[in-house]
């Protein structure tokens, strides 16, 4: 559907984007993560036209965005990270510009006006002045205007900042929603986010792509060993000799003792962590030791996201201080 | 390009602005034709517009001030440039609801002459060929304008370079006649020129390189041609400042002559500053 080739975006001596490339296939929700000014902004404005590549290509659905945008720009919706709103218009005004401009007429464009406007239920604010609809209504009718023309693909820049919580839902739901029928991109900074929403997900920073992936995927491959913290009120050597008889502990740390009650951190290299708890509760029943607390910790997305922007950060650092 | 044509035409009502700039122009031109037409009495109603064009000096930058600096404040031309829509298409669709919104007071003025006929001898043919004249040289002051507002996204700003710039122009005439006529005071005018022609080449690419090479390509030429023959640079400055006057070629079809080299001026000047309206638009996508 998209395909990004080696792009790359200077600004002067700053490069915001370095070499990007990756392919994004039709029908799914992407998540576009990265810490501020890791060059998200920069690549979306790229791909929907609104800004100039010093190098790489973009296609969508095989046109150049570059020598055939008007082709490429139809298949696209895209809502920046400022709503592009006219302040003193209303929202049918202004979805009948960009239906226009977007070169629908007639009852079309009025049926797909009454479509987008219900669809990001924007339709009591119709006839209201944008200038005094709140952000989260302005960001709604920001997503209405993206989807006029029936494009394959939307583009959502930062869809949710500076929202309160329940209009974040309400646009997260809108997102899923869209998803069913559309090939929809969005980026953000917040993981939680991405991970509950995107069935696929770009991770970049410093405008390389570090990772690109399924949600589930990614924290498979790169999990940290899982880690069990678990307290139980045999003293600690008693306690590391029973934990002898468990499988696939790669480590076992005595956290202390506090008030005859052992506390220990567990790593393991298993699998399922779920057989490694199992014999540890069997392991502990059968020495007639009760086990206060288990609790698991699996490595989560937050911890993935750090450590490859970390790592990228650090070639990044030594440059920088080579140049210095 | 029909879109756009609409939403300016309706954003222009919305507002002010097509009001305000329809009110100035009739004002003015109503009270031209009271003192020429009706109290002096002349048949002539060429006089009244060149009257008139003084107050296009001030409507002119009110119109255009806020039709790109406002779209880049507002953050709107993202919009505009992710549509499926060329720049081309843009600028040209605000051209022409900017020259819808100027025919609209013109028309009204065009119904003057023949009102006054029904009282006495008016010769039309000056009297519709200067009213044609006045909407060209207009055009073109909105095309300056334009490309003025596409600079900046700031309107005040905009408002008041164009005003200081039209302003000179309509007095460069006058000006023109008090400026050096040495060839000297001419060599270092055209050296001034082509340094800013050089700063624009360099907002417009940038590219400081080219915008180097030209000008100093143009200083070598400039000094070859002074060194061949200084006596051609006398007078130039003057002149130049004189042919650059787009109100002294309107002057000069109010006295009767319908100059076929002026409206190919203006139409030039029209083409000139759209053009460079779309590439200051492209330039943004480029930083």
């Amino acid at each position: 559907m998209i395909t990004v080739e080696h792009l790359t975006k200077c600004y002067g001596d700053f490069m915001a984007v370095k070499d990007l490339s990756f392919e994004i296939e039709e029908g799914h929700v992407y998540g576009f993560l990265g810490p501020n000014g890791a060059g998200k902004s920069t690549t979306m404005n790229i791909m929907t036209g609104c800004l100039s590549a010093t190098g790489g290509h973009v296609r969508i659905d095989g046109h150049d965005i570059f020598e055939e945008p008007k082709q490429a720009k139809k298949l696209i919706g895209y809502l920046p990270e400022q709503p592009p709103l006219y302040l003193n218009e209303t929202p049918v005004e202004y979805l009948h510009f960009v239906g226009q401009a977007k070169g629908l007429k007639g009852g079309e464009l009025e049926t797909q006006i009454q479509e987008v406007m219900e669809l990001t239920r924007n339709q009591d604010m119709r006839n209201r002045s944008i200038a005094a609809l709140s952000k989260g209504y302005r960001q709604r009718v920001g997503i209405a205007q993206a989807l006029l023309g029936r494009p394959k693909v939307i583009i959502l820049d930062e869809p949710t900042v500076g929202l309160d919580p329940i209009q974040i839902i309400e646009i997260r739901d809108l997102i899923r929603q869209l998803g069913q029928d559309h090939t929809v991109i969005f980026s953000s900074h917040i993981l939680s986010e991405v991970q509950t929403i995107c069935d696929q997900i770009l991770m970049i920073a410093h405008g390389q792509l570090v990772a690109f992936d399924r949600p589930e995927n990614l924290e498979k491959r790169l999990l940290s060993p899982n880690e069990i913290t678990l307290s139980t009120d045999a003293a600690a050597d008693e306690a590391v000799q029973i934990l002898t008889q468990v499988e696939h502990l790669s480590q076992v740390d005595v956290v202390g003792t506090e008030l005859g009650i052992t506390t220990l951190r567990l790593k393991t290299d298993a699998e399922d962590i779920h057989t490694v708890s199992r014999a540890i509760f069997f392991a502990f029943a059968r020495s007639g030791k009760a086990l206060l607390e288990l609790s698991l910790k699996k490595a989560n997305l937050e911890d993935i996201f750090l450590e490859l922007t970390e790592q990228q950060e650090k070639p990044a650092g030594e440059q920088e201080a080579d140049t210095l | 390009m029909i879109a756009i044509l609409k939403h300016e035409l309706r954003s222009y009502f919305h507002s002010l602005t097509a009001y305000v700039f329809g009110a100035f122009l009739l004002a003015f031109m109503g009270l031209g034709a009271m003192l020429y037409n009706i109290q002096a009495a002349y048949s002539n109603f060429e006089f009244v517009l060149s009257f008139g064009s003084l107050v296009m000096v001030v409507i002119v930058p009110i119109l255009t001030m806020r039709v790109l600096a406002e779209e880049r404040k507002q953050k709107t031309d993202q919009l505009l440039y992710s549509l499926p829509i060329s720049t081309l298409e843009i600028i040209l669709g605000k051209y022409l609801a900017m020259l819808v919104l100027f025919l609209i007071p013109m028309g009204v003025i065009s119904l003057y002459p023949l009102i006054f006929s029904l009282f006495g001898d008016v010769y039309l043919p000056t009297s519709y060929g200067s009213i044609l004249a006045f909407f060209i040289m207009g055009s073109a002051l909105i095309a300056l304008g334009m490309f003025i507002s596409s600079l900046t996204d700031n309107q005040g700003l905009a408002a008041g370079i164009g005003i200081a710039i039209i302003l000179f122009n309509y007095y460069s005439v006058s000006l023109s006649e008090q400026v050096s006529s040495t060839p000297i005071g001419a060599v270092i005018a055209c050296l001034v020129l082509i340094l800013v022609l050089g700063a624009i080449i360099r907002f417009l690419t940038g590219n400081e390189n080219l915008s180097f090479w030209c000008s100093i390509a143009l200083m070598a030429v400039v000094a070859v041609l002074f060194y061949l023959d200084s006596s051609a640079f006398e007078g130039l400055l003057p002149q130049l400042m004189a042919k650059l006057s787009l109100f002294d070629r309107f002057n000069t079809i109010v006295n009767g002559v319908f100059d076929m080299t002026a409206i190919v001026y203006y139409l030039s000047i029209i083409v000139f500053f759209l053009f460079l309206s779309v590439q200051s638009l492209e330039k943004r996508r480029y930083n």
